[in-house]
C-alpha cells in the first residue's frame, strides 16, 4: 500500500511525534517498506483461528485489597522535570 | 415562528462514573481514599514509571459483580481488560486500563419511580476501569498542576440505553442509581465531590419516529439536579435547530451551570482513535459459580425488599416505609431497632419525627447517630408503658440520649424528676387544683361543653410538670366531672 | 581496573565502581566472620540498562530517559541483592531494547570484543561483551526477539532466554509485554543456572509470572533426547553455508551418540518476522506512550508550546530514530482500518505456532535452529536498511512469539574468525531439561 503524507499525518499525531520535511519523506519511505515486509501475513489463511490474547501462564491473578507499595512525595516528584513541590507542571492544557 | 415543543421526543442515555469504595486503586496499593495531599496516593505504578506493572484488585471486581447481580446483569465469565490509548496529562501510562471493549456485567436494567408511575431502565452494560489523576489550572500561574491521587482508583461505569425520555426520568434514574450504590456500600455517591459522576448523551426526534437523531454529549454535570437542567436546556437548543430545519452537530457540550447554557467543547472530527488492545499485562479472570454465590450472598437487603417488608409483615404506611428506605444507613438503623421493639409504628414515627430533626439539627447524617437502637428501643417501651408522655419522652429526653448516648432514657428521666405519675392520689390532688382555679370552665363543661376536657387535661399537665400521665388523668377527670 | 582498559568497547554507560569495592570489602568482612553466604556471594554482576536499580539511573540507551533516576528495583535486582550479588554497572544496549547490532544507542555502539570492526550483536550488546571480555561474571539482558540469544552467538558465549513467564518482569523497561523476557549471558551452564535460579520464580508485582517456584539445575548423567529441527530454516537462502554446515555436522554427531535428530516441515517459517514486528511494534507504541516529559525524563527546552505540540516536541528531540519508526509502525498496525488486517491477523498467526508448537513437543524435547543467519556484521553494514537488520532476527523471534525458552550455546567457530552458536529451545518452563541438554552439548 502507499504510504503518503495524509498517513504519515495522523500515525504521527497519534503517537504524538513531529517530523520535518525530510524526516518525512525518510520515514515514509521507510514506512512503506516496513508495511509491505509485514503484508505478507494476509497471504495465510487464518479463518476460523482465535487471536492469541495473553503469553502469561496464569488466570485469575487478583490481590487482596491491602495498602501496600506507595511511596513519599518526594521520591514520586524526585524526577520531575518542572516541580513546585506539590504537583507535576505541564504547560496550561488550553480549554476552549 | 412558534415551536411545538411537545410534537418532540427527547431521548436519553446516561452514563455514570462511581468510585469505588475499595481501600486500595485498582491496580496498584496505594490508597484509594478521596482528597489527601497531593501526590502522596502514589507509588511506581500509579506514576507509570518506566517498568512497572498492573495488579488486578479482587475487592472491585466484587463490587463491580455485586452491582451487576442487583441491577439483574449479565455476569460475563471470562473477563479481560484492554488499553484505551491516548495522551493527556493526567494520564500517567498514555493508556487508560479499561474493560470498556469487554464489560463484565451486560444488559439488565433500574427501575424508576416519577410522578408519571414505574418503568424500568435498561442498561447496556457496567464495566471497571481506572480513574485519571486530577489537571488543576488555577493554583500555579501559566502551568497546568498535576495530581495524581486519583490516578487509578477503581470506578465501575455504568452505561444506560437510550431509554429516558424527560430531565425527571434522568433524575429519578439518577436517585435510584444512587441509592443502590450506597445501599451497597459500593460508591457513596456524591456527585459535588465527584464520586459519582454523570455524562449525559441527548437526542431529539419527532414523536413517533423511531430513528435516533444525532446525539449531543453532555459533560461537567455535578449534580442529580444540575443532570436534569442541562437535559432540559440542551433538548431545547435541539428541538430549536431541528424544527428550524438547521442539522445538528455531533459533539462534546460542557454545562454551565451558573449561566444555564450548554457550549461545544470538541466536534466528531476530533474524536479520538483509542486503539484497544488486550492489555497483556493482565492475565484474563474467571468468575465462578462460587465467587458468584458469594457475592449474591453478600447482597444486604435492598430498599424494594424492605419497603415490602415494612408493608406488608410490618404493616406500615407505604410513604413511611419508603422514607425510612431512601436512605440505606436510616434502613439499616430501622432494622436493628425493630429487633428490640415490636411496637413498629412507634419505632417508625421516631425516625421519621424526632431523630431525624435530632440529626438535621446538629447537621449529622444516619451512620453516625450515636444514640444506639437498643436505647431507643428503650424510651420507646417507657412511653409505651405509660411512664413517659411521647412529647416529654421527645422534647426533654431524647436530645440527652444525643448527647450523652451511654446514659439509658429511664435513668435520664428519673434524674430529671420526669417520669410520670400513675399514682391516682398524685394525679388526684392536681386534678383539684387545677379544677379548683377555673370554676366557670367547669361549668361550662357540665353545662355541655365536653370539649373543655382537653383544656383540664392541659392544665393538669403544666400544673404536674408534664409528669401526669395524660391517659390517667384524662381518666380520672373524666370520673370527677361526671359525677 | 579491566573495566577502565576495555573502555573503548562501551559495553558500560555507567559503572559503580566505588560502591561495588565497598560491597565487595563488606562482604569479605562477613566471609571472614564466618557469616552464611548468599548464591551469589560476590558475583560481580552487570545490569542491561532496562532494569530498575534503585537509586541508580536508569535510561534505556535513550536521550529521553537522561536524567531519571529509578525509586525502585526490578524484582530481579532485589533477589540477586538478597544473595549478595555485586551490581557492577549498567550495561549498553539498542535504544529501548529496539535493535539486533547495539548501532542504536544514545550512547554510542558497543565493539565485538572478538574482533572490534564488527557489532556485538543487540539490542543487549553490551551486555554480551561485558561477559565475552571479561568485565563482569555474569550478566542480565532482555530478550525480545532473541536480544540475549544473538549478542550471545556474536561473542562466543552462553545467552538464556527463559521461558515467558519465568522470570518477573517488574522493573524491565516494557518494549513488547507480551514477549519481553530478562536473560541470562555467561560462560557456563552452571553459572546460567545459578543466575536462573535466583532471579525467577514467584512475584507479587507481575501478574504474569508463574506461580511456581524457580527451577534448580544440577549437573545429571548424561540423556538421550528426541531433537527436531525446522527443514526450511536450515534451507533458508539467507543462512550462511558455514553455520548450515557446522550444525548439520553437529547433529550428525548428536545421532551417532544415540540423539533422534529429525528434520520437520515449518510452513509458518516465512510469517514470523511479520508476525513479531506487527505485535512488537503494536505493544511498544503503548508501552512508549508514558514517556512525554511530564512526570519524568527529557522534556522539550522550547516553551509557549500548546499541550499537543509540547508532547510531539519532547517525544520527537528525545526518541530515537529505529525508536521512532517502530512506534509508527505500531500506532499504523492497530489504527482504526487497519487493526484486523494486521493486529488481529498476527495474533492468530501467533495461535496458529502456539498450536503447531504444542504439537511438536508432543514427539520431541528439543528444537533446534541456528540461532543467526551470519555471524557478527561489520558495523554500519545494516544501517540503511531496517528490513535487512529485522530478517537477521528470524530463527530467535520465534520462542518469542511462543514463550518457549531458548538458548544459544557457543559451539563453533567461522572462518572469519567470529564465533557462532546452536540455538535450542524446549517446551514451556522446562528449562532444566533445556539447561542439561546444552551442558551435555558443551562438553564435547
Amino acid at each position: 500500500m502507499e504510504v503518503n503524507d495524509a498517513l504519515i499525518d495522523n500515525l504521527s499525531n497519534l503517537a504524538r511525534l513531529e517530523f520535518n520535511a525530510s524526516e518525512k519523506e525518510s520515514i515514509k519511505k521507510d514506512l512503506e517498506k516496513m508495511i509491505h515486509f509485514v503484508e505478507k501475513l494476509g497471504e495465510l489463511d487464518t479463518t476460523g483461528v482465535e487471536p492469541l490474547l495473553h503469553m502469561s501462564p496464569e488466570i485469575n491473578v487478583l490481590r487482596e485489597d491491602i495498602p501496600q507499595g506507595s511511596v513519599s512525595r518526594e521520591a514520586a516528584l524526585s524526577c520531575a522535570p518542572v516541580t513546585d513541590g506539590q504537583y507535576f507542571e505541564v504547560p496550561k492544557v488550553i480549554r476552549k | 415562528m412558534t415551536i411545538n415543543y411537545d410534537a418532540y421526543e427527547i431521548v436519553i442515555g446516561l452514563e455514570v462514573h462511581a468510585q469505588l469504595l475499595t481501600r486500595t486503586k485498582l491496580f496498584c496499593g496505594d490508597s484509594a481514599a478521596f482528597g489527601g495531599e497531593p501526590n502522596t496516593h502514589v507509588s511506581p505504578i500509579t506514576l507509570g514509571l518506566p517498568g512497572s506493572l498492573p495488579r488486578l484488585n479482587g475487592k472491585a471486581v466484587e463490587f463491580a459483580i455485586k452491582m451487576g447481580l442487583t441491577c439483574h446483569c449479565e455476569i460475563e465469565r471470562n473477563n479481560y481488560f484492554a488499553r484505551k490509548n491516548y495522551f493527556y496529562p493526567d494520564l500517567p501510562k498514555g493508556y487508560q486500563t479499561s474493560q470498556h471493549t469487554t464489560p463484565v456485567c451486560k444488559g439488565g436494567w433500574v427501575r424508576i419511580r416519577t410522578t408519571a408511575g414505574e418503568r424500568d431502565i435498561r442498561l447496556n452494560r457496567i464495566h471497571l476501569e481506572e480513574d485519571a489523576g486530577k489537571s488543576i489550572h488555577d493554583v500555579i500561574p501559566d502551568a497546568t498542576a498535576i495530581d495524581l491521587n486519583r490516578a487509578g482508583v477503581p470506578l465501575i461505569e455504568i452505561v444506560t440505553e437510550p431509554d429516558l425520555r424527560s430531565g425527571d426520568e434522568a433524575y429519578a434514574y439518577l436517585t435510584e442509581l444512587r441509592k443502590t450504590l450506597r445501599y451497597l456500600d459500593i460508591c457513596d455517591g456524591n456527585m459535588e465531590e465527584g464520586s459519582m459522576r454523570c455524562d449525559a448523551n441527548i437526542s431529539v426526534r419527532l414523536k413517533g419516529e423511531t430513528r435516533l437523531g444525532t446525539k449531543v454529549e453532555v459533560k461537567n454535570l455535578n449534580s442529580i439536579r444540575n443532570v436534569r437542567r442541562a437535559i432540559e436546556i440542551e433538548s431545547r437548543r435541539l428541538i430549536e435547530l431541528v424544527a428550524t430545519g438547521q442539522t445538528v452537530q455531533q459533539q462534546t457540550r460542557s454545562f454551565d451551570a451558573a449561566e444555564g447554557t450548554t457550549f461545544a467543547l470538541r466536534t466528531k472530527e476530533e474524536a479520538n482513535d483509542y486503539r484497544y488492545f488486550t492489555d497483556p499485562d493482565l492475565p484474563p479472570f474467571q468468575v465462578t459459580d462460587a465467587f458468584l454465590e458469594s457475592i449474591k450472598a453478600s447482597i444486604p437487603p435492598l430498599p424494594e425488599q424492605l419497603v415490602q417488608k415494612y408493608t406488608r409483615e410490618l404493616q406500615l404506611p407505604e410513604y413511611d416505609a419508603r422514607v425510612i428506605c431512601d436512605d440505606r444507613d436510616s434502613a439499616a438503623y430501622f432494622e436493628q431497632l425493630i429487633t428490640h421493639t415490636t411496637n413498629y409504628k412507634a419505632a417508625a414515627n421516631w425516625l421519621l419525627g424526632p431523630v431525624r430533626s435530632g440529626l438535621n439539627e446538629k447537621s449529622m447524617d444516619w451512620k453516625d447517630l450515636p444514640v444506639r437502637p437498643e436505647s431507643l428501643a428503650r424510651l420507646i417501651r417507657l412511653v409505651e408503658e405509660g411512664g413517659l408522655s411521647f412529647s416529654i419522652a421527645a422534647e426533654r429526653i431524647f436530645p440527652v440520649l444525643m448527647s450523652e448516648p451511654h446514659r439509658d432514657a429511664l435513668e435520664i428521666a428519673t434524674a430529671l424528676n420526669l417520669i410520670q405519675s400513675s399514682d391516682t392520689s398524685e394525679i388526684a390532688a392536681w386534678i383539684e387544683q387545677a379544677l379548683a382555679g377555673m370554676p366557670d370552665k367547669v361549668s361550662e363543661y357540665k353545662k355541655g361543653k365536653k370539649g373543655l376536657i382537653g383544656l383540664f387535661v392541659g392544665e393538669v399537665k403544666k400544673l404536674s410538670k408534664g409528669k401526669a400521665d395524660p391517659k390517667l388523668t384524662n381518666q380520672l377527670l373524666l370520673e370527677k366531672l361526671e359525677n | 581496573m579491566a573495566i577502565e582498559q576495555q573502555q573503548p568497547l562501551n559495553a558500560y554507560i555507567r559503572v559503580y565502581s566505588k560502591e561495588a569495592l565497598a560491597k565487595a570489602r563488606l562482604l569479605d568482612q562477613q566471609r571472614k566472620e564466618g557469616k552464611p553466604m548468599g548464591k551469589l556471594h560476590g558475583v560481580v554482576i552487570g545490569l542491561k540498562d532496562v532494569i530498575a536499580y534503585k537509586d541508580h539511573p536508569l535510561t534505556a540507551a535513550s536521550h529521553i530517559l537522561q536524567d531519571y533516576v529509578s525509586i525502585y528495583n526490578a524484582t530481579a535486582v532485589d533477589k540477586m541483592l538478597a544473595e549478595e550479588a555485586i551490581l557492577i554497572g549498567h550495561l549498553n544496549c539498542d535504544e529501548f531494547a529496539m535493535g539486533s547490532s547495539n548501532e542504536n544507542s544514545a550512547y554510542g555502539k558497543v565493539l565485538n570484543a572478538r574482533c572490534n570492526s564488527r557489532v556485538p550483536g543487540g539490542s543487549s550488546g553490551g551486555s554480551a561483551v561485558a561477559v565475552q571480555a571479561g568485565l563482569c561474571m555474569v550478566s542480565l539482558g532482555s530478550d525480545t526477539g532473541g536480544s540475549v540469544r544473538q549478542p550471545a552467538d556474536f561473542c562466543g558465549i552462553l545467552g538464556l532466554k527463559p521461558t515467558y513467564g519465568r522470570v518477573s518482569r517488574y522493573g524491565l523497561i516494557a518494549y513488547a509485554s507480551s514477549f519481553d523476557q530478562i536473560g541470562i549471558f555467561a560462560h557456563t551452564i552452571g553459572d546460567v543456572a545459578l543466575l536462573l535460579e535466583v532471579i525467577a520464580g514467584v512475584d507479587e508485582f507481575d501478574s504474569t509470572v508463574k506461580k511456581e517456584k524457580a527451577p534448580v539445575w544440577k549437573e545429571a548423567p548424561d540423556q538421550k533426547y528426541r531433537i527436531a529441527y525446522f527443514k526450511e530454516a536450515l534451507d533458508h537462502p539467507g543462512l550462511d553455508p558455514e553455520i548450515r554446515e557446522a550444525i548439520l555436522t553437529r547433529t550428525e554427531q548428536w545421532r551417532q551418540a544415540g540423539h533422534t535428530i529429525e528434520a520437520i516441515d515449518f510452513e509458518l517459517l516465512g510469517y514470523i518476522v511479520p508476525a513479531y514486528y506487527v505485535l512488537t511494534t503494536a505493544e511498544a507504541s503503548s508501552n512508549l506512550a508514558r514517556f512525554d516529559g511530564v512526570r519524568y525524563g527529557y522534556r522539550t527546552k522550547d516553551k509557549d508550546l500548546e499541550l499537543t505540540e509540547f508532547y510531539k516536541r519532547t517525544r520527537s528531540e528525545g526518541f530515537g530514530r529505529e525508536v521512532k519508526r517502530r512506534i509508527l509502525l505500531g500506532t499504523f498496525v492497530l489504527s482504526a482500518g487497519y487493526y484486523d488486517a494486521y493486529f488481529t491477523k498476527a495474533q492468530q498467526v501467533r495461535q496458529l505456532l502456539v498450536e503447531r508448537t504444542n504439537l511438536i513437543f508432543k514427539n520431541f524435547d528439543i528444537i533446534i535452529l541456528p540461532t543467526a543467519p551470519t555471524t557478527a556484521w561489520r558495523i554500519g553494514e545494516k544501517m540503511d536498511d531496517p528490513i535487512a537488520m529485522y530478517l537477521a532476527d528470524i530463527y530467535t523471534v520465534y520462542a518469542n512469539l511462543t514463550g518457549i525458552p531458548g538458548i544459544s550455546i557457543p559451539l563453533f567457530g567461522h572462518t572469519n574468525g567470529m564465533p557462532f552458536g546452536v540455538q535450542a529451545m524446549t517446551s514451556h518452563f522446562n528449562e532444566v531439561s533445556l539447561l542439561q541438554f546444552s551442558h551435555q552439548m558443551m562438553q564435547q
